[in-house]
């Protein structure tokens, strides 16, 4: 028997790596790779609490939250490879002009 | 119910039987696939080393373990290292949810033949080949060579695009047996319709374009001919393992065929009945049977393969995208409508 | 074939402990690596070990799926595009120091504050292994019945998704202009 509060409090370390690497980063992909690791720490939560209340439909959500990575995760490296384009840098604090 | 001190030794037990069992069809698929391409070609293939070349794979294996095993200098040495281990030990894993027969009972233990009986088995065969992309893209990227670089982001572009259609082509099979265990699919097949066309699901409806597509889609997967564009050899010297050598090169060599083996496994489990097949005589004969019937259609689907690749040329890159994208996913989609409509309808 | 025995809860409290600890190495490692590549494979290494999870807790459906979606497929997307990108090692500019000397002491403490709220007062039951399973026909009931209009809205967001992607990433042509004038 494991105690559900331990898988929370796993899911909270993991999204708070995120937030973490979300501030400290400055690659823009890994700011992105933090991002996803935040969406899985929440993940995790969605299905411990699931286990608590018995109800599936927090499994399910975790369907909708990967679906939304995915489209997230299109949509941004695209943008990534439009903005190394133009400006072939990957640091985000050289992306600081509105127009070249 | 088995204890724990029995199942734990039971597994160990099939697991070294699968992973002998697999290594030595993998040698074997190599040598078949020489001889075979040698005869079509016109030539012997491997004649010199034993009674028609059969102790080739033997020696190849040798030579592979003695050669100077090269780093070149300019590589990122841990991905360099870790790329071809990803890539073999994806293609091994895969093999613990197949099952090869029913079930038997050896020492008084009843155990079903094969490592592990999942109710995700399928999904389990799909997220692991999923995984064996990163082996190929590692490769290519810590190569540090451009030949290389090229031939892993081809194989990366290429394994997504055909793992769309490949999954989808298997939804059908899915819908027909309502299950994701490969045991209960297999199961579903038993049976014959108007008592002698075999209830296969590539005689079920419209699951032969399922089944084509399949094929199509796993010669993709598998980097092989007519779709073996990340190891081209007349443009990118040899794609994505251009700077291996010795055993690293040779990961890379028997994963490419324990996926093909996986392959076949999967299509004769999923579309041709598995281990379905006449069973008759004493009883050790009956035990042997449907493993053989087993086997004889995973080496007919090998042997497609081969023959696929004495045959056809190479596609290009634009055309191998095209086709994947534009034609085979379409496709794919339809059939999977059309076979949940005629289910949906028929119950 | 199942297993039962006395020494249930031990295995399944090692086994939480093995995956949690992989998940949170790999985590760090994603914050310690200075090139994008290695944090990306850290990020798959804390996938694996989530599926392996969210099997203990009974999502097998879902685990499944984290490995065959995330790590298979959207990960792959990254490692795709920094290889194309040819991403190399980060630099490090003022903004990230500041961020370094504040923002990671405020999320430890953040962490400590919120394990031990967790532990006191969450009200959280134990469970055993395998606690809610999620076979895919419930789940897949689920999602076409109960959340069958998310389910559909998702698949517009996907279709907008995509068409966002191939419009971004396509050359442009005052691009291609500007680089052939150079």
């Amino acid at each position: 028997m494991v105690p559900l509060s331990y898988y929370l409090i796993l899911s909270g370390i993991l999204f708070a790596c995120g937030v973490t690497g979300f501030l400290i980063k400055r690659n823009i992909i890994t700011i992105f790779l933090s991002i996803e690791l935040m969406l899985n720490g929440a993940n995790l939560s969605f299905v411990a609490f699931a286990a608590q209340w018995h109800a599936l439909s927090g499994q399910v959500f975790v369907f909708f939250v990967m679906v939304v990575a995915a489209a997230e995760a299109a949509v941004g490296l695209a943008i990534i490879i439009a903005v190394f384009r133009t400006r072939e840098t990957l640091n985000v604090d050289r992306v600081n002009l509105l127009k070249l | 119910m088995l204890s724990i001190e029995t199942f734990v030794i039971v597994s160990v037990i099939k697991i070294v039987i699968a992973l002998f069992v697999l290594l030595t069809a993998v040698a074997y698929t190599v040598w078949l696939e020489r001889k075979v391409v040698g005869h079509i070609q016109n030539r012997w293939g491997p004649t010199r080393v034993g009674p028609f070349g059969l102790l080739q794979p033997l020696a190849d294996g040798i030579k592979f373990l003695f050669k100077e095993d090269l780093t070149p200098p300019h590589v990122y040495k841990p991905l360099y290292i870790a790329a071809p281990m990803i890539a073999l030990v994806c293609a091994l894993t895969s093999i613990s949810v197949i099952p090869v027969g029913n079930w038997v009972t050896v020492a008084g233990v009843h155990t079903p033949l094969q490592i592990t009986d999942l109710n995700i088995g399928l999904l389990l065969i799909l997220g692991i080949t999923s995984m064996g992309v990163y082996g190929v893209a590692l490769a290519g990227w810590s190569s540090n060579n451009k030949y290389s670089l090229l031939g892993g982001l081809r194989a990366s572009a290429q394994m997504v695009s055909y793992e769309v259609s490949l999954g989808l082509s298997l939804v059908g099979v899915l819908i027909l047996a309502g299950s994701f265990s490969l045991r209960d699919i297999v199961e579903a097949q038993g049976g014959h319709f108007w008592g002698f066309i075999p209830k296969w699901n590539i005689f079920y409806g419209g699951q032969i374009i399922a089944f084509f597509i399949y094929l199509i889609s796993a010669y993709a997967e598998t980097n092989r001919v007519p779709f073996d564009l990340p190891e081209a050899e007349s443009e990118l010297v040899a794609g994505y393992h251009t700077e291996y050598s010795a055993m690293k090169f040779a990961m890379f060599f028997m994963a490419e065929y324990a996926n093909m083996i996986t392959v076949a496994c999967v299509a004769s489990l999923l579309f041709l009945g598995g281990w379905h097949g006449p069973v008759f005589g004493p009883p050790i004969l009956q035990a042997i049977l449907p493993i053989f019937w087993f086997v004889l259609r995973v080496f007919g689907f090998l042997f497609v393969y081969i023959w696929v690749r004495g045959t056809l040329p190479r596609f290009r890159y634009d055309q191998l995208m095209a086709f994947g994208w534009k034609f085979l996913l379409p496709l794919a989609i339809a059939n999977l409508v059309i076979t949940a409509l005629v289910v949906t309808l028929r119950s | 074939m199942e297993v039962h025995s006395g020494i249930e809860p031990m295995i399944h409290l090692t086994l939480f402990l093995l995956f949690g600890g992989i998940c949170v190495a790999g985590a760090v490692n994603l914050l310690a690596q200075r090139h994008p590549i290695n944090s990306a494979l850290s990020l798959v290494v804390v996938m694996g070990s989530l599926a392996g999870e969210y099997l203990l807790l009974g999502a097998e459906f879902v685990a499944a799926i984290q490995v065959i979606i995330y790590a298979g497929a959207i990960m792959v997307l990254f490692v795709f595009v920094i290889m194309l990108l040819n991403a190399g090692e980060e630099e490090r500019t003022g903004g990230s120091r500041v961020a370094l000397l504040f923002g990671v002491p405020g999320m430890l403490i953040g962490t400590v504050l919120m394990a031990w709220v967790l532990l006191e007062r969450s009200g959280t039951q134990a469970v055993s292994m395998g606690a809610l399973p999620g076979p895919p026909k419930t789940i897949g009931w689920l999602l076409f019945h109960d959340f069958l209009l998310p389910f559909e809205v998702t698949s517009v967001l996907v279709l907008i998704a995509i068409m966002g992607a191939v419009v971004l990433a396509s050359h442009p042509e005052s691009v291609q202009q500007r680089n052939k004038e150079r």
